[in-house]
């Protein structure tokens, strides 16, 4: 594989609180040397001037739709929208059909990542069998598959039953794997459509109220504290369940957390639209949970930003906002919204923005060679963007199957320019290589 | 006006009082032997109802029809909507036909917004989900006005399932954009979240609030809601929150009783009241209808350039 020369790009390094000017030489796939004014010496060499060269972006919480609903995304497609946003690793969610709760599945998963060659997949195995929350999944088998499963969730239906998810917090410890949650009581929340407040009530929409994602974060950080077994929460939305995170991480529960783009950007309002493409679940919530979201990112209390990327088919979205599935897209746009939400309103330094979308999510996980350090010998999984470039989403332009982004149309700051996959371009110059 | 008619917070103080004097001038029209004018002739309006609703349907379609438009009924079940047709390719279907106005009923709160999106014909709101409502709550207000001389510090009670009532955000509303003061009165458990931002009164006791009404207004109860656990019984509900004649002899000797229908007499109000021939204007309710849903796609259709 040929020689590449990063040069004079600020490089952003979180793994290794490295944040200034400097060269990256990338040689048969692998950082070679890091530093400033290093010589190009045969090495092809990548203008980086003015652009912040840094680890791959990790994402914890992705929706592919491979297998079973290849009309929304495929695999394909969604690694070409991940290798377009920064990319270099990401986590399927195992909500299929079939449902990945067997080896067969994630390595499967896997293996179609792997061939597609754009980014990284690490699948997410179920923790109940057919996500059907009554009994464990062979949690053993897929964390011994090829696959190497390290994470499992059951996704947008929790586990209902405090003593199965006890159980399975207390098994998984057997490998160190991690349970990521999806915070809802279904009870609270049985038809609900958006977040329960007074954009709800005005709207005649049932309400999904707080209450019912904070009341189950706090069974889980019990269950946690309980079992010492590893607790990640999913897209953690309100500011009551981000307050119960940082109260236990203060009193050492093992726990991580995830926060997503349009739970920090978006309110409730959005719904007075009736679109369903700001349907999600959990709901976008209200001004107030948006600034304790930032604020848990900025201080750590939420390790990532991951998108929950959710595609659906047109004619899925095209309807009713009852009617229509939850979920919006995320991949192509979370760096963006990122770098104008949170670093553009002061929120979070640039450095501290990189971490949440790098070295953060893969703290959370077993992702080796994913999330930096940048540093000779590591995997080149490398992320090139200009933090200044200003562009406007627009939907029909996404490299992803399926069009519903809530972006569209909002003028972004910041654009991914190059992503390196083990030292290839999967990304030149904004577009993808394959 | 807008072009369409989906909320009534869509409508100005000056756009209802539009809306209410049209219907007094149409409502003539249905007094005459022929009741008929010829003000809406070629035009096709569409009545696309997802939802029964055989009074609100013929309502409409007797307005446009005496308004000389041509109407069609879409009803969803029978027709290819129930064989899966989604609502943007029957309002592909019917924008194709040619349809000037759909007047739409729907189950899903917000459905008339997506339709307003795919047609450019005029949409209105006949009822969706439990948001709105908007020409009851017109009608209510031409009822109110025959009794009233003004809205302003109008004292109105709203009674019942306000959570899942379109007719009470529709009201609620229009009355406070006509300046009227409105009381919602409900058991905690069918108040909708944050109801204090609505500009509303709220309270949970009937009896305390109905001797101060000029105008109660009672809501449908619906047996489904008791099964859901709003409240413990329907006795329970009659006792606490159900207009019967003790609480109509309560009330102020000039205030009135309406009720959008259909009732459940004997839950949420008692038949002697819905019956008494001084107090309820339930009846008004209906004919006001016809006059009111007239002047609106009056208004929205042809407009006062080619009133004749």
């Amino acid at each position: 594989m040929s020689k590449l020369l990063l040069k004079g790009g600020r490089l952003v390094d979180p793994a290794s609180r490295h944040d200034a000017v400097a060269d990256v030489l990338v040689d048969d796939g692998r950082v070679a040397e890091v530093g400033p004014g290093l010589e190009a010496a045969g090495a092809e060499v990548v203008d980086c001037d003015g652009l912040v060269v840094c680890p791959g972006l990790v994402d914890l919480h992705v929706h592919l739709r491979e297998p079973g609903r290849e009309d929304a995304e495929t695999i394909e497609t969604g690694s070409r929208a991940a290798a377009l946003g920064g990319y270099t690793a990401v986590c399927p969610m195992p909500n299929t059909d079939p449902v990945a709760d067997n080896a067969g599945v994630v390595e499967m998963v896997a293996a179609r990542g792997r061939e597609v060659g754009l980014v990284d997949v690490f699948p997410v195995g179920a923790v109940t069998l057919g996500q059907r929350g009554t009994e464990l999944a062979e949690l053993g088998a897929m964390a011994r598959s090829a696959a190497r499963v390290d994470c499992f969730s059951d996704d947008g239906l929790p586990i209902r039953e405090a003593r199965l998810l006890r159980l399975a917090l207390e098994y998984t410890r057997a490998f160190d794997a991690v349970i990521a949650d999806h915070a809802q009581d279904a009870s609270l929340t049985d038809g609900a459509q958006m977040h329960e407040g007074e954009v709800s009530a005005m709207l005649g929409l049932a309400g999904w109220p707080a209450a019912a994602e904070e009341m189950v974060v706090a069974r889980d950080l019990l269950l946690a504290e309980l079992t010492g077994g590893r607790l990640h929460l999913c897209h953690v939305s309100s500011g009551g369940a981000v307050e119960l995170v940082r109260a236990a991480r203060a009193r050492g529960v093992r726990v991580t957390a995830e926060a997503a783009p349009h739970h920090f950007s978006l309110t409730d309002e959005a719904a007075r639209s009736y679109d369903p493409v700001f349907k999600v679940n959990p709901p976008l919530r209200e001004k107030a949970d948006v600034e304790a979201v930032r604020l848990g990112l900025a201080d750590g209390t939420l390790d990532a930003i991951a998108t929950d990327h959710a595609p659906h088919a047109r004619e899925d979205k095209e309807v009713e906002w009852p009617a229509a599935p939850p979920g919006m897209l995320g991949l192509e746009t979370a760096l963006a919204v990122t770098l104008t939400e949170l670093v553009g309103a002061g929120y979070l330094d640039l450095a501290t923005a990189v971490e949440r979308l790098t070295s953060g999510p893969a703290r959370c996980r077993r992702l080796g060679g994913h999330g930096g350090p940048v540093a000779p010998g590591a995997p080149a999984n490398l992320a090139v963007f200009d933090p200044a470039a200003v562009w406007t989403v627009d939907r029909a332009r996404l490299a992803s199957r399926a069009r519903n982004t809530p972006f569209h149309g909002r003028e972004l700051r910041g654009r991914v320019v190059h992503t390196l996959l083990r030292g290839a371009f999967t990304v030149r110059d904004g577009r993808a290589t394959r | 006006m807008d072009k369409h008619l989906l909320s009534a917070s869509d409508l100005t103080a000056d756009d209802i009082t539009r809306v209410l004097d049209t219907a007094a001038h149409l409502a003539k029209v249905t007094d005459r032997a022929i009741k008929k004018v010829p003000t809406l002739r070629g035009r096709t309006v569409c009545n696309l109802f997802f939802e029964d609703s055989t009074r609100t349907r013929i309502s409409f379609e007797l307005a446009a029809k005496r308004l000389s438009a041509d109407v069609i009924n879409f009803s969803a079940k029978g027709s290819s909507v129930s064989k899966g047709e989604s609502l943007k390719d029957t309002a592909i279907t019917l924008e194709a036909m040619g349809v000037d106005a759909i007047v739409i009923r729907h189950g899903a709160s917000g459905a008339p917004w997506r339709l307003a999106e795919w047609v450019e014909a005029v949409v209105v709101n006949a009822g969706d989900g439990t948001h709105e409502h908007p020409t009851q709550a017109l009608l209510d207000l031409y009822t109110i006005r025959q009794r009233f001389p003004s809205f302003d510090g109008l004292k109105v009670a709203i009674v019942g399932d306000v959570l899942h009532s379109r007719v009470a955000r529709s009201n609620v509303l229009a009355l406070t954009t006509m300046g009227a003061e409105v009381t919602l009165v409900a058991p905690p458990t069918l108040l909708p979240a944050r109801v204090e931002a609505w500009g509303a009164a709220v309270s949970y006791d009937l009896d305390a609030v109905l001797p101060k009404q000029d105008v109660v207004m009672m809501l449908r109860v619906q047996l489904e809601r008791q099964r859901a656990g709003f409240f413990p019984s329907l006795r329970e509900y009659a006792r606490l929150y159900g207009l019967d004649g003790r609480r109509l002899d309560a009330m102020a000797e000039h205030a009135i009783v309406m009720h959008p229908g259909p009732m459940n007499r004997g839950v949420e109000i008692a038949a002697e009241v819905a019956d008494s021939i001084e107090r309820s204007v339930i009846a008004d309710q209906v004919a006001n209808g016809i006059s009111v849903r007239m002047a609106l796609l009056y208004l929205l259709l042809g407009g006062p350039e080619v009133a004749a």
